[in-house]
C-alpha cells in the first residue's frame, strides 16, 4: 500500500505493472481479462467483420436453423442472429462503459468528502443515502426512463447517478479507515484545504478500494442494463442487443433455440469475465469483499 | 439494550420517512402529474380538470404528501389514477404472492445455502469448494432473466418437467401455484443460494482459523465436536444480515423473474402500472417495497444483538 503521499510517477507506473502481473497470475484474472479484452476488442471491430447486415429483414430465411450460411441461424424476421450477437455488445458497453467511470467518480468524490467533514451533515446524509438504496433499483430506473424516453442521452445520467450512490458508502467507509490516521492529522496541522487533503491524503489511499467497486458496479451496471432491454424499456429495435434479442427470441424457444443461446452465451460471458477479473483485482490489491451485498 | 432497539427502530423510521419524501418528491418533479400522465401528455379541458379534482391534485404539494404520509400510516395508500379502485385491495393479493415467491425461496434457499457454504468453508480449495464456489459465480453474475430463459429451455422447453409459465390468476389461493412456481422458485433460489453461501464460506473460513480454535484442537477436542460447538454458532451469525440483505435484493430482483414467468406479483403490478403511467399505484408500491426493505434489515440487525453477547452488553461496557 502506499502511504501518504502521492508516489512519483515512476513508482506509480510499477505498481500498476506489479498488479496487473498478479491479476494475470491468478486463473481468475487471466480468463477474466481474456474475456473482457475479446468483448472489448470485438465491440470495436465488429461492424468490419460482421457477414450481414443486422437490420435486412428476409421473410423467406425466418427462423432457418444454423448452417454454413447463417451460423446461428436467422430470427423471426430472418435476420442473421450470428451479425446480431456480434454487434449486441455495444450499445451496452457504450452506455456502461461511460456511466461507470462516472458513477465511481461522482459516488467517490462525495463519500470521501462526507467521510472527512462526518458529523451532522455525514449522518443526515447517510440516511438519505440508505433511503435512496432501499429502493429497488428497477423501480427508480423505470421511472426515470418513463419519464424522459430510452435513449442513450438517458441511460447514461439515470445509471451514473443511480449507481454513484452505493459507491458514496464505500467511499466513506474507506475514507473512514485512513481519517483518523496520523498523516491526515499532521496535513490538517499544516494547514492544508480540505481539497488538498482530499486529493493529497485521502485519495491515493481509498483509490484501490474504488477500483475495485468500480468494476463491480459495471458488471452490475450491465446486468441493469440488458434486464432494462429485456423488459423493453432499454435499447430501440431494430438496435441489436442480447437483452433485447433473448426477450424476442424467447417466444420462439421450443423449435428455434439458437436465437437464445448465442445472446446468452454472449452476455454470461462479458458479465462473468468482468466478475472474474474484479475478483482477481480485488485479491491482488488486498480487498476483501467477500462480504459485499448486491445493492 | 433496549436503548440500542429503540434508536434503531428510530433510525429505520426515519430512512423510511425519507423514502417516502423521495417517492412523492420524485414523482412531483417529474414532468406532468398523475392525471397529465395517464390521460396522455395533451389532455386538456374538462377531463384533466375533472381528474385532479378527484385525485385533489389541486392543493398544494406539502399538504398533499402529509395526507399521502398520514393516510398511508393507516394503510390506505389512494386510489388508482383511473380512480376506480382502492390501491390497498389491488395490492393486497399481489403482495401475498410476492411474498409467497420470496418465502419458499428463503425455505428452500437458506439451508441449503449455509449446508454448502459450511461444506465449501470446512474444506477450502479442495475439488468441492472449487466447483461450488465456481458454481456460485456463475448463478450470482449472470442476469435473473437469463437463467430463467436457459433454466425454462431446459426444463420446459427440453425436458418437459416443469410449466415455463405461470397461468394461475392473482387472486388464486396459494396452493393453485403449484407446479407452476417451482421453477421462479428454482432461479431465485440459486441467485439467492450463491450470495449466503459465499458470505458463509468466508466466514467459516474466518472462524476455523481463529485462536479458540486451535486453542481446542490442541487441547484434543474432536474435530466435529470443535465445528458444531466452537466454530458454528460465530460464523454463522454474520449469516443472519447476509440473509436479509438477500431479501431485500430479492424484492428487486423478483420483478424481472415475474415478469419473464408472468407471475402475478407486486412486481409485474410495478411494470405494468408504470407503463400504464398510473403514478399513484408506482408510488404505493415504492412505499411498500421500500418499507419492507427497512423492516427486514432492522429485524436482522435486532436478531444479531440478541443472538450476540459481544453486542448485546458492548455498550454497558462502555459505560
Amino acid at each position: 500500500m502506499s502511504i501518504a503521499s502521492v508516489p512519483s510517477q515512476n513508482t506509480r507506473f510499477t505498481r500498476i505493472l506489479l498488479v496487473f502481473r498478479d491479476v494475470v497470475s491468478r486463473p481468475s484474472g487471466a480468463i477474466g481479462l481474456t474475456l473482457v479484452v475479446a468483448h472489448l476488442v470485438l465491440a470495436l471491430i465488429s461492424p468490419l467483420i460482421v457477414p450481414y447486415d443486422y437490420k435486412t429483414m428476409n421473410s423467406a430465411l425466418m427462423l432457418t436453423g444454423p448452417d454454413g450460411t447463417h451460423w446461428l441461424g436467422t430470427d423471426h424476421v430472418g435476420r442473421d442472429v450470428f451479425t446480431r450477437v456480434l454487434l449486441g455488445g455495444r450499445e451496452a458497453l457504450l452506455v456502461t462503459g461511460v456511466a461507470t467511470p462516472i458513477a465511481v467518480i461522482w459516488g467517490g468524490f462525495v463519500g470521501i468528502f462526507f467521510g472527512l467533514v462526518g458529523g451532522r451533515i455525514d449522518e443526515v446524509m447517510m440516511r438519505v443515502v440508505d433511503a435512496f438504496l432501499s429502493l429497488p433499483w428497477i423501480l427508480k430506473m423505470l421511472v426515470l426512463i418513463v419519464t424522459f424516453g430510452t435513449g442513450i442521452e438517458v441511460l447514461i445520467p439515470t445509471l451514473a447517478f443511480f449507481y454513484g450512490i452505493p459507491v458514496i458508502r464505500i467511499a466513506r467507509a474507506a475514507t473512514h479507515d485512513v481519517v483518523a490516521r496520523d498523516f491526515v492529522s499532521a496535513a490538517r496541522a499544516r494547514g492544508h484545504g480540505r481539497m488538498t487533503i482530499i486529493r493529497r491524503e485521502l485519495l491515493p489511499n481509498v483509490l484501490d478500494t474504488l477500483m475495485v467497486e468500480g468494476a463491480m458496479r459495471w458488471s452490475w451496471m450491465l446486468l441493469a442494463f440488458s434486464s432494462l432491454s429485456f423488459l423493453g424499456f432499454g435499447v430501440s429495435p431494430p438496435t441489436p442487443d442480447w437483452g433485447l434479442m433473448i426477450a424476442d427470441a424467447r417466444g420462439f424457444m421450443s423449435f428455434a433455440p439458437w436465437g437464445v443461446l448465442g445472446p446468452v452465451i454472449a452476455l454470461s460471458s462479458l458479465i462473468i469475465g468482468i466478475n472474474l477479473t474484479a475478483d482477481a483485482l480485488a485479491k491482488a490489491l488486498g480487498i476483501d469483499r467477500a462480504q459485499k451485498a448486491p445493492v | 439494550m433496549l436503548r440500542m432497539l429503540l434508536r434503531r427502530l428510530f433510525l429505520g423510521a426515519v430512512t423510511v420517512a425519507i423514502v417516502s419524501v423521495i417517492i412523492f418528491s420524485g414523482v412531483e418533479l417529474l414532468p406532468g402529474d398523475a392525471c397529465t400522465a395517464f390521460l396522455e401528455r395533451e389532455a386538456k379541458g374538462k377531463l384533466l380538470e375533472n381528474c385532479r379534482e378527484a385525485q385533489g391534485l389541486n392543493r398544494p404539494a406539502v399538504e398533499r404528501y402529509i395526507d399521502w404520509a398520514v393516510n398511508a400510516i393507516q394503510g390506505d395508500l389512494g386510489v388508482s389514477a383511473n380512480g376506480q379502485k382502492s390501491i390497498s385491495e389491488l395490492v393486497g393479493n399481489r403482495l401475498q404472492n410476492s411474498l409467497l415467491l420470496a418465502a419458499c425461496s428463503l425455505a428452500l434457499g437458506v439451508p441449503l445455502a449455509i449446508f454448502f457454504g459450511v461444506v465449501t468453508g470446512l474444506w477450502r480449495d479442495r475439488p468441492i469448494d472449487l466447483f461450488l464456489s465456481t458454481l456460485s459465480i456463475f448463478a450470482m453474475t449472470i442476469p435473473e432473466f437469463v437463467s430463467a430463459t436457459v433454466l425454462i429451455l431446459l426444463f420446459s422447453v427440453w425436458l418437459g418437467w416443469l410449466p415455463g409459465i405461470v397461468l394461475t390468476p392473482a387472486h388464486a389461493p396459494a396452493s393453485e401455484f403449484f407446479p407452476e412456481i417451482l421453477l421462479p422458485v428454482l432461479v431465485l433460489t440459486m441467485v439467492m443460494t450463491a450470495h449466503i453461501l459465499r458470505m458463509v464460506r468466508s466466514s467459516v473460513i474466518e472462524v476455523m482459523a481463529g485462536d479458540y480454535v486451535q486453542m481446542a484442537t490442541l487441547k484434543g477436542v474432536p474435530y466435529w465436536r470443535i465445528v458444531f460447538r466452537h466454530a458454528l454458532p460465530n460464523a454463522l451469525l454474520p449469516a443472519i444480515n447476509v440473509v436479509a440483505l438477500t431479501v431485500a435484493w430479492l424484492l428487486g430482483g423478483v420483478v424481472v423473474i415475474e415478469v419473464v414467468f408472468n407471475y402475478p406479483g407486486l412486481g409485474r403490478m410495478m411494470i405494468d402500472s408504470i407503463s400504464d403511467r398510473d403514478l399513484p399505484v408506482v408510488q404505493a408500491i415504492a412505499l411498500i417495497i421500500a418499507t419492507v426493505y427497512v423492516g427486514v434489515n432492522l429485524s436482522a440487525d435486532m436478531l444479531t444483538m440478541i443472538a450476540n453477547p459481544r453486542l448485546r452488553t458492548m455498550h454497558m461496557r462502555r459505560k
